[in-house]
């Protein structure tokens, strides 16, 4: 059957469209934030993949269409940044202020849970750059001496749990400007975050995606000084 | 003809992001050089919004879908993931919240206190 599932060139994409249906179903019907259509279809990709015994590469190859096109889709995440470059300019401060202070937030807690844990040092700079996009988060990881798998196995899980709960997280804390919604998510969780912020309007959107470049660039200058630490 | 040139902008400017990451000893990739790409020629009117407008509106909406391959990925770490499982989800489950907290109070309050200067100065 994997020989199949191997040389078929929509199985993977196939499976992932479906999967991903079905979660924004179970999200249109049930409206919770656990419905959450990314997790709902990670969770009947897996299931799938083990039922019916197709190892994880073998779904990859397929569905490789669909996941590398994450990086044009990115790229064009600059357009709805141009098209609100008035609002990003008149809160500047404020952004730089917000992604400065997420960003420590960030290091100085993966300092402090390493310290109480007792993690080794490759253990620790694994998790350093934990709120940033894969493709810097996994790099700089590695760069530093960690485990580069379990980078990008975090800052996927990182993805989720901010896309999940971003709207809750605001709610709590009485985040209502859109600016700081938009800084809180991107910051917090990368490009998965800021698909939830641009569900939620465009200048959340378009900050978040700011947050997703500006929060990399600073989390590789600072996680290399955090790295000294232990 | 109109969709093929967005598409073809956009793919253009992922394969500059690429050689630029290939030639480029940083730990940088192609999206990020690729968002900085694009965002300047918008502002220098290389290209106007309407270049590249419907192409890209259609690919930051199913960006969603594009986030499961690699999730699923997952499957394959969890042998190595499973021994600190816990101290691991911990930590995850904290720092997001917190990081999120706090850079949006942190952005609220500097937007705020900049609202009052301005008033004053009015």
């Amino acid at each position: 059957m994997s020989e199949f599932f191997q040389s078929s060139v929509f199985f993977g994409t196939m499976l992932t469209l479906f999967a991903y249906g079905v979660g924004l179903l179970c999200k249109n019907k049930l409206k919770l934030a656990v419905f959450n259509p990314i997790l709902i279809a990670i969770v009947i990709v897996i299931g799938v993949l083990l039922v019916f015994k197709v190892d994880y590469p073998t779904y990859a190859q397929g569905a490789k269409f669909i996941s590398s096109m994450i990086t044009p889709s990115t790229i064009c995440l600059a357009v709805p940044l141009y098209e609100r470059l008035s609002v990003l300019k008149k809160n500047y401060k404020a952004i730089i202020a917000g992604i400065t202070s997420g960003v420590l937030t960030s290091l100085l807690n993966v300092w402090v849970f390493a310290l109480v844990f007792g993690f080794s040092h490759a253990e620790y700079v694994t998790f350093l750059p934990k709120s940033i996009t894969t493709a810097i988060g996994m790099g700089l990881s590695e760069e530093l001496g960690g485990y580069g798998a379990i980078t990008a196995a975090v800052i996927i899980i990182t993805g989720i749990l901010g896309n999940m709960m971003a709207e809750f997280v605001c709610r709590i804390c009485r985040i209502t400007e859109p600016v700081a919604k938009g800084i809180a998510i991107g910051t917090s969780s990368h490009a998965m975050g800021t698909v939830k912020a641009m569900e939620m309007g465009e200048t959340e959107g378009a900050v978040s995606s700011l947050s997703i470049v500006v929060a990399g660039l600073l989390t590789v200058v600072g996680a290399g000084a955090f790295a000294q630490f232990i | 003809m109109k969709y093929l040139k967005q598409f073809c902008i956009i793919i253009a400017i992922s394969f500059t992001g690429e050689i630029l990451n290939r030639l480029i000893p940083l730990p940088i990739p192609a999206s990020i050089y690729g968002i900085v790409i694009l965002f300047t020629l918008l502002c220098t009117k290389v290209i106007k919004v309407s270049d590249v407008r419907e192409v890209s509106k259609f690919l930051i909406e199913i960006m969603p879908i594009m986030f499961v391959p690699p999730a699923a990925g997952l499957l394959e770490t969890w042998g190595i993931v499973q021994t600190g499982l816990w101290q691991y989800l911990l930590l995850t489950v904290i720092s997001t919240v917190v990081v999120m907290a706090v850079s949006g109070l942190v952005t609220q309050l500097v937007i705020k206190i900049g609202g009052k200067r301005d008033n004053k100065n009015e």
